[in-house]
């Protein structure tokens, strides 16, 4: 492996960026050395999606999680009403203290010794605790939160390192297309029950990639659109918008397309009946923000990546979508639906339609994504070629079929690499 | 509207011939055929690995066809532009354990177990899990109103996609 000698310098070993031109060597694809120093340094130090606020809306309400590829936990705290996100380990001797995907408990018990943890962390309970002869320290092995947790609009976030900035500051520009996602909901933004947990035989980064990739739709998504004309939609809007750099690795496409949107774009999709409901819903963004911002609400579909792995994409449907790598030609997919709390149910429905229609493993057009992505991971293999190339539009004002948002990734993965100090785990 | 009269209920063996009928023109990628297997109300889904008893009009769930859905999404596999099932994979659908249940107003419901094995491009994937059908007679011959596939995995990871007919 040419490139690979040593840790020092690999975002720009793999990532050459000239005028005109920008290249990603396949090497960060395939190599597991790569996954490795990926997990070091980028899993470990940013900010990365746990879940939402409304998975655990009362005290002692829980999830199990992998985030970054290891498993945590996240409970609200039956006395502090707060959200904890705990390393889900005993810390006696390791058992995994939350054993189920979702639940309610007063208290968290370890099957092992029987030690018990209530659902702010503390240790609560040790059988035989007289053998300690007092020395016990209950308060040192109380369950390990995770180095940092914030929430943003419901979003939580956890960080491994302690160090990192804060989480409106990571956050950075994709902040105000959070709150303008958020804004549109008449009420509060809920998860719908129902998970789709999925996975591709292929590196996590040509999820990213794909994500945020208005340039592969017509192609790749021909039976998709195929589906939506049979149905009345009228494809000769397009898809027409730009891409914006959001700082910090995250970016946005932002543009106009055919589709119905729930959040209030009606179209004959969504039937006669739902269009009085969808209309009313316009009419109060219009009253609430105004003409303009109505319209970006209602109108505008945006994909935005929250880098590194957390895709919000706000198209014929919310979703909320994160990937954690397993091999470097392996990932698992999670992804939640996100929508107002108490919608109309004929709105709800169609929500749920153009969710798995377009967005679920099960629809009309996320298998062929799968399809494309281990196809390229397959391609790889091939050798020959060294370097993918991302230069699309780089030489105009970027527009939303063009490749500037995943530069814009590829440049904070360029900069985490580099840094030398963080260390690999063996 | 007066209760459809309650019908007879069928032998195990004339209920396995349906589905057995329809694993193979689900094998043989007959899709076509196979939907003239189904009533003109009916409705495939399957729910989501993490809540099996999903109500489709209130939560995520993986399918949601009906009727409609589900003649274009045989229209979507009959193209050569369904990527991830061109060229179609070779499937193998193993329907057992067939119970019939009592008649439910002109509804047979049954219940079976199933696994559905798929190879393509050098991958090996397969789906476990258990039907619930509603059939219904129509002219003489059983149809299928209804089939729910709920899949027993705890996710479609080892599977990644449910692209092809469970
Ligand atoms: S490992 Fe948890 S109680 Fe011993
Ligand atoms: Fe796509």
């Amino acid at each position: 492996m040419t490139v690979l000698d040593g840790l020092v310098g690999t975002g720009s070993r793999l990532v050459v960026e000239e005028p005109e031109r920008f290249r990603v060597h396949r090497d960060s694809m395939m190599s597991p050395e790569i996954l490795a120093e990926e997990h070091a340094k980028i899993f470990e130090h940013n900010w990365l999606y746990v879940g939402h606020e409304s998975e655990i809306a009362n005290p002692g309400d829980y999830v199990r999680r992998r985030v970054g590829g290891r498993p945590v936990f996240m409970v609200r705290g039956a006395k502090s009403g707060k959200v904890n996100v705990f390393h889900n380990s005993c810390t006696h001797r390791g058992a995994v203290v939350c054993r189920q995907d979702r639940g309610n408990a007063k208290v968290f018990q370890c099957f092992y010794h029987a030690w018990t943890f209530d659902s702010e962390g503390t240790l609560s309970g040790v059988p035989d605790r007289e053998a300690y002869g007092g020395t016990l320290d209950w308060e040192g092995l109380a369950l390990r939160s995770v180095a940092r947790v914030e929430s943003y609009r419901g979003f939580v976030f956890c960080c491994y390192d302690p160090e990192v900035v804060g989480l409106v500051e990571y956050l950075a520009g994709a902040k105000d297309y959070l709150d303008l996602i958020i804004d549109a909901a008449p009420a509060d933004m809920e998860i719908v029950r129902g998970t789709n947990e999925y996975g591709m035989d292929a590196n996590w980064k040509l999820l990213v990639e794909n994500s945020i990739d208005g340039y592969h739709a017509v192609s790749t998504h021909d039976t998709y659109f195929k589906y939506l004309v049979a149905l009345g939609t009228d494809l000769s809007v397009g898809v027409t918008g730009t891409a914006h750099d959001l700082g910090n690795g995250h970016a946005v496409l932002e543009y106009e397309a055919p589709w119905g949107r729930p959040v209030a774009k009606w179209e004959p999709l969504f039937g006669e009946d739902a269009k009085a409901s969808v209309d009313g819903l316009r009419a109060g963004l219009v009253e609430r923000f105004g003409e303009e911002r109505a319209h970006r609400m209602a109108d505008l579909n945006r994909n935005m990546l929250i880098y590194p792995n957390l895709i919000v994409n706000d198209i014929m449907a919310l979703t909320v979508r994160t990937f954690v790598p397993t091999a470097p030609d392996h990932m698992e997919v999670t992804a939640w639906e996100m929508a107002p709390r108490e919608e109309q149910p004929d709105v709800r429905q169609r929500r749920l339609d153009s969710f798995l229609t377009f967005l679920g493993p099960g629809g009309f057009a996320t298998p062929d994504d799968i399809e494309a992505l281990e196809s390229c991971q397959q391609g790889f293999t091939s050798g020959g070629v060294e370097w993918n190339d991302i230069s699309r539009g780089m030489t105009r004002e970027p527009r939303a079929n063009d490749e500037a948002q995943m530069r814009a990734f590829w440049r904070r993965w360029r900069a985490d690499m580099d840094r030398v100090d963080r260390t690999v785990n063996p | 509207m007066s209760a459809p009269a309650r019908v007879r209920r069928p032998t195990r063996s004339e209920v396995e011939d349906l589905l057995f009928a329809e694993a193979e023109l689900l094998d043989a990628w007959d899709l076509d055929t196979w939907l003239t297997l189904y009533t003109s109300d009916s409705r495939y889904v399957v729910p989501a690995t993490d809540v099996p008893d999903g109500d489709p009009t209130t939560d995520l769930v993986l399918i949601d066809d009906d009727r409609l859905r589900m003649t274009l999404r045989v229209e979507r596999l009959n193209s050569r532009k369904a990527h991830r099932e061109y060229p179609h994979s070779k499937c193998r659908h193993l329907v057992t354990n067939v119970r019939v249940g009592e008649p439910d107003g002109d509804e047979i419901p049954v219940r079976a177990s199933f696994i559905v094995w798929r190879t393509r491009n050098g991958k090996d994937s397969t789906w476990v899990g258990g039907y619930t059908y509603r059939l219904v007679e129509r002219d003489g011959a059983l149809r299928i109103r209804s089939k729910r596939v709920e899949l027993d995995m705890s996710s479609l990871r080892p599977a990644n996609d449910v692209a092809v007919i469970l």
